[in-house]
């Protein structure tokens, strides 16, 4: 029975400290077919692709390559057993040529000198057998995305990989280098290498793959059959977990007369023609997979990185912020997705983080006006409930969720009106998760604010948004009502994939 | 946490410790250390330091670095010379006009590092070298002499038993401890030098504040520069040589963090007495100069390794 198997992941478990990325995880790999590895972000499908290189270390389980059984991988008996993996990033030395980095690392040499020439022979016939056009002494950095990833399949071939693992192969391609790489990866197939394919488009799994293998919180959901199975139930299988969480209630208090933010046409930052409307208000969803351009959209909105064209309107104005100074005094404030690199200040206090985007305005030729920082400070942290002993308590010292409290407060003193949250919840324990849903309630409701909040989590998404529009590769794919919200839907507008006809 | 706290506090006191350490060592190798002449003697030697440190001060916490700092010296000790000497510019005017010229460098520093982004070190590098020959270009490599007296007072004089120069240090230190803790200038050094991408985030305009620091950097190495000047009455283009070495070591012994976001005006206080300290003691105990290198060199090491030491135990 297992013979027909060239790689068996059999009840693969991955525990880190206080969380479990995969449970009992099985996946088996037919020789010569493609087997493509679906799943929502956070699914598990990277770390299960990690245990088969070796870089990440399964807590229990088994990896069976060709009959032989490991408990785990290293990145040498990885290689020594055929198994090449794909990147989305490129393990490349721009400097060097085609060839040379055909060879990385273990060059032909004569003598003690390295030898280009034959280097360059070998390369000519390996880009050769799969037919791809590759100057063997072209510098690297002079090919394209998709021609440097076709040197890594070469490379891949050349140290006789039989088990080729391709991670989002297609994330970084134009549509034209697209087809090539399906070519090369047809053409691998019937050679009889055997490919794990993991791709957010289902379209190309749709045309690529014999079977689909189908992750979910880091579980195993189902294995199907490519060509006996439909659009529509394949999400349902990514998904289709039950609604758990609860949220907290909100009253309607979204003033449909009152646009705060209107976005034209705004292309720029590897969006292209985004239109929006935010409402007082209004708590808007913004949906999509990792990747989508949807933090990209908040920088521009921010200041933070410039738009090429269209226009963007905030509060019946046309606005045109050029750095996060200028958004701020305009009454706009980004919660950052990645809070210890870009929101919270962990080095400096409670105290002055809360008051940072306004100390020019409560100082007198530049001497800060004490009194009115302190006062500030208590009050936000009173309006947001951080626990604290002092408020010259160090950020760093404080949990996660009050982390973010400090930074809602810093936004709240500096009496930003539109609010753009980048992954609220993040990393936070789900008691806090509660409270701070009920002060983005508190927001709008209480204070008038207005909300967009990006978000990767499904049930938060549904859960807290009033209306919902997805991005899917800097573009804008669908909106929803509320009475709309599905996660199939949702699914299907981030996956680009064409609901009607699934 | 509360552990973090604490070292903190401890280490900003165990500065004082170690320089209460050392007077009582120097002292016992050679009593003439406590003699009252040389304490004073040894301040006001410390001085040069202590002014030149604080603009250091902001550009360390700000995690850049500021090599210019000795050429300024130099440089402003010819230009000064020659306003007053060679075009017999009234003193007041040389000395604003010097002040100026010095502040300039240092913006000519933050637009390298600011603007076009070559990195604290290379550019302040550049400057160094450059400026120095600017030096010896203007005064043909001989020292300029024949100032009034009155000019003398700066370096020379004494308010009741003090030295001047001790007391433009102390203002400086006041100047810069109130920049530090009462403006919104010092709470963006902190936050820049902490983390600059949450800075800018927060509504920071990082590239204006690296120009301020680097300026300040300037003036303050520029004053410097007037106060040796006046003090050693000969306007000399080696005067500031090697001198950002001390007054860098001052600094991150006063334990300023050499990755930024961290550090206190007392603290450097504390630096530049134990340099102060350091080289008087040594000089009394007949030390070799070149040993003395070999110690200053260990001295500035053991200060930054002690940091990162603290840094490693706190993110593990």
């Amino acid at each position: 029975m297992s013979e027909e198997y060239v790689l068996q992941l059999q009840h693969i478990r991955k525990e880190y400290p206080g969380v479990v990325a995969l449970k009992d995880v099985t996946l088996e790999l037919k020789k010569g077919e493609i087997l493509a590895l679906i799943g929502e972000n956070g699914a598990g499908k990277s770390t299960l692709i990690k245990c088969c290189s070796g870089a990440v270390i399964p807590t229990s389980g088994k990896i069976i390559v060709n009959g032989k059984e490991f408990n785990s991988m290293t990145p040498q008996l990885a290689a020594e057993n055929g198994i090449a993996i794909i990147y989305q990033e490129f393990n490349n030395v721009k400097e060097l040529s085609a060839a040379e980095n055909l060879f990385l690392g273990r060059p032909i040499r004569k003598g003690i000198v390295v030898d280009k020439k034959a280097m360059e022979a070998e390369a000519a016939k390996a880009f050769e057998q799969l037919r791809i056009k590759i100057d063997p002494k072209a510098l690297m950095k002079n090919l394209t995305v998709g021609y440097q990833q076709m040197v890594e399949i070469a490379k891949a071939i050349q140290q006789n990989a039989k088990i080729l693992i391709m991670d989002e192969p297609s994330a970084p391609l134009t549509s034209a280098e697209v087809e090539s790489m399906f070519m090369v990866v047809e053409r691998l197939r019937k050679e009889g290498i055997s490919i794990i394919y993991i791709s957010h488009r289902l379209e190309e799994i749709y045309r690529l793959s014999d079977r689909i293998l189908v992750m979910r919180d880091g579980e195993y959901v189902k294995t199907l059959i490519t060509k006996d199975s439909e659009v529509q139930e394949l999400i349902q299988l990514m998904v289709g977990r039950e609604l758990t969480e609860t949220y907290p209630p909100r009253e309607d208090c979204i003033d449909k007369n009152e646009v705060m933010l209107e976005l034209k046409n705004v292309t720029g930052n590897g969006d292209k023609d985004i239109n929006l409307k935010l409402h007082k208000g209004e708590i808007l969803g913004l949906g999509g997979l990792v990747g989508a351009g949807r933090t990209e959209l908040a920088e521009m909105i921010f200041g933070a990185a410039a738009k090429q064209s269209g226009q963007m309107i905030f509060k019946g104005k046309e606005i045109n912020p050029k750095s996060p100074r200028e958004a701020i005094d305009l009454g706009i404030a980004l919660v950052p997705e990645d809070r210890k690199r870009h929101g919270a200040m962990l080095g400096i206090s409670i105290k002055n983080n809360i008051n940072m985007p306004i100390y020019e305005r409560n100082s007198t030729l530049s001497v800060i006006n004490s009194k009115r920082e302190m006062e500030i400070a208590e009050k936000y942290r009173d309006n947001m409930a951080i626990k604290t002993p002092t408020l010259n308590q160090l950020v760093k010292n404080l949990s996660g969720g009050n982390q973010q409290k400090v930074i809602l407060g810093r936004w709240l003193a500096a009496d930003s009106e539109l609010i753009i949250f980048d992954e609220p919840t993040r990393g936070i324990d789900i008691g806090a998760k509660y409270e701070i849903y009920k002060l983005m309630n508190d927001l709008v409701e209480k204070e008038g604010k207005s909300i967009l909040m990006i978000s990767s989590e499904m049930e938060e998404l549904m859960g807290m948004s009033d209306r919902i529009i997805v991005l899917a590769e800097g573009n804008l794919t669908g909106e929803l009502q509320k009475d709309e919200f599905s996660q199939e839907t949702i699914m299907a507008y981030a996956s680009a994939a064409n609901i009607e006809e699934g | 946490m509360k552990e973090n706290k604490l070292a903190y506090q401890l280490k900003d006191k165990a500065i004082w410790v170690v320089f209460i350490v050392l007077v009582i060592a120097f002292t016992i190798a050679n009593p003439r250390f406590i003699n009252p002449n040389n304490l004073f003697t040894m301040i006001r030697q410390v001085s040069f330091y202590g002014i030149a440190s604080i603009g250091m001060t902001f550009v360390i916490l700000l995690g850049d670095i500021d090599l210019s700092t000795g050429t300024i010296i130099s440089f402003v000790n010819i230009i000064c010379a020659y306003f007053m000497v060679n075009m017999g510019m009234p003193m007041v005017v040389a000395i604003i006009l010097t002040l100026a010229v010095s502040t300039l460098i240092g913006v000519l520093n933050g637009f390298m590092v600011s603007t076009i982004g070559i990195p604290a070190l290379i550019a302040t590098f550049a400057t160094q070298t450059s400026f120095l020959g600017l030096t010896y270009i203007i005064c043909g490599g001989l020292p300029i002499n024949g100032f009034t007296e009155s000019f003398k007072f700066i370096g020379q004089a004494y308010v009741w038993i003090i030295p001047v120069p001790v007391i433009i240090m102390a203002i400086c230190f006041a100047v810069g401890s109130f920049i530090l803790n009462k403006t919104y200038f010092g709470r963006y050094f902190y936050a820049v030098g902490g983390n600059v991408e949450a800075a800018k985030l927060s509504g920071i305009r990082v590239n204006r504040i690296k120009y301020l620091v680097f300026a300040l950097s300037g003036f303050f190495a520029g004053l410097a520069g007037l106060v040796i000047l006046s003090r050693t009455n000969s306007g000399m283009p080696n005067a500031g040589d090697g001198y950002e070495f001390d007054v860098i070591t001052c600094v991150v012994l006063g334990g300023v963090s050499v990755t930024g976001g961290y550090g206190k005006m007392s603290g450097v206080v504390a630096g530049t007495f134990i340099i102060g300290a350091l080289k008087n003691g040594m000089v009394l105990m007949n030390i070799n100069s070149y040993v003395q290198n070999i110690i200053m060199g260990v001295v500035l090491a053991l200060a930054v390794g002690f940091d990162c030491i603290q840094k490693r135990r706190q993110s593990n």
